[in-house]
């Protein structure tokens, strides 16, 4: 169970890293572009660099905000 | 698409990672022993390889649609990792990643451990260094390189940018005997961290279903912009620092 639970933290340190926030941003972004393309029909080719661009300067704002 | 971005970018990663690896193994070989750390380095080339081996075939059976929507995620979910890192250091909020005090590191608790024989190995801490240093290293490379190939349907380029970082990295670390110190590995992980998400957006929202305009071409207005977006964080940092108190810094995790 010990290992089991290592193997995950290695696998979750390695892909989302040090923000969350980041992966959850750039899931939301993928299923907004998705909602847009299939549902509304928009070739929404601007919202998923929207959403990454977004995310980054989010996890900058927090991660030196909170070190003043 | 010419397979040139696609070499550069894999090098590139591949010359920051294998850097960091060279580190760990000369501080095993030169402090304990070097034939243990060559069959720990050993070991964990034979598990690359056999991942590379079964996972990218594998991944190349998968439809390219759905695809490219989860390798798109994750590779933009692991470039914003190496550009978050890359921005913190720029702007002084994360210390600089240096080799040579990581060596330092390593070579102290190389020297404090015990030599003990195990399954057949002469000296047991200098085989798991060097295992897991190649090994996680070697994890970062592996999963560029497959991800990269697969998505332009090139596995070949990309592990000929993979080979020849290692190749100039391994002969570059024979020839000096000593950490390379000189490589500058903050700005070129800041590069490929402009490289990783730019080619993990466009993927990404391909697979959720976006017809790009000018369809690959939009990578060349999508790179820059990302790239200036960083330049931006940047200079934003640095003027919160000039009207703020001094940065506190994130402590550093060896191989990171």
């Amino acid at each position: 169970m010990r290992q089991l639970k290592a193997f995950g933290a290695f696998w979750y340190d390695f892909v989302v890293g040090d923000d969350w926030q980041v992966a959850a941003l750039v899931v939301a972004g993928l299923a907004l572009t998705a909602v847009l393309v299939h549902a509304a029909h928009v070739n929404a080719w601007w919202a998923l660099p929207v959403f990454v661009l977004a995310a980054l300067a989010w996890s900058l704002h927090r991660a030196t905000a909170t070190r003043k | 698409m010419t397979a040139l971005p696609l070499i550069l970018t894999v090098f590139v990663a591949c010359v920051v990672e294998a850097v960091e690896a060279l580190t760990i193994v000369l501080a095993a070989g030169i402090t304990r022993e070097w034939k243990s750390t060559f069959q720990g380095m050993g070991a964990a080339l034979v598990v690359l390889a056999v991942i590379t081996a079964v996972v990218g075939p594998a991944i190349g059976h998968l439809p390219l649609t759905p695809l490219r929507l989860v390798v798109g995620a994750l590779l933009a979910v692991f470039g914003l990792q190496w550009l978050r890192k890359g921005v913190l250091r720029a702007t002084g909020y994360k210390s600089l990643h240096d080799e040579a005090s990581a060596y330092l590191r390593e070579v102290t608790a190389a020297e404090a451990a015990d030599k003990e024989v195990r399954r057949g190995v002469s000296d047991w801490y200098a085989f798991t260094l060097a295992f897991k240093g190649v090994l996680l290293e070697g994890l970062e490379v592996v999963f560029i390189v497959i991800t990269f190939g697969v998505n332009q349907k090139n596995v070949g380029a990309a592990v000929i940018g993979a080979a020849a970082a290692i190749i100039v990295v391994t002969i570059t670390g024979i020839a000096v005997k000593a950490p390379l110190t000189k490589v500058p590995e903050n700005w070129m992980k800041l590069a490929v961290g402009v490289m990783l998400t730019s080619f993990g957006t466009f993927w990404g929202a391909e697979g959720a279903g976006v017809a790009w305009p000018g369809n690959d071409a939009a990578l060349l207005v999508l790179i820059p912009v990302v790239a200036l977006f960083t330049a931006t964080c940047i200079l934003w940092l640095h003027s919160r620092q000039v009207s703020g108190a001094a940065p506190a810094k994130e402590s550093e995790i060896v191989g990171s």
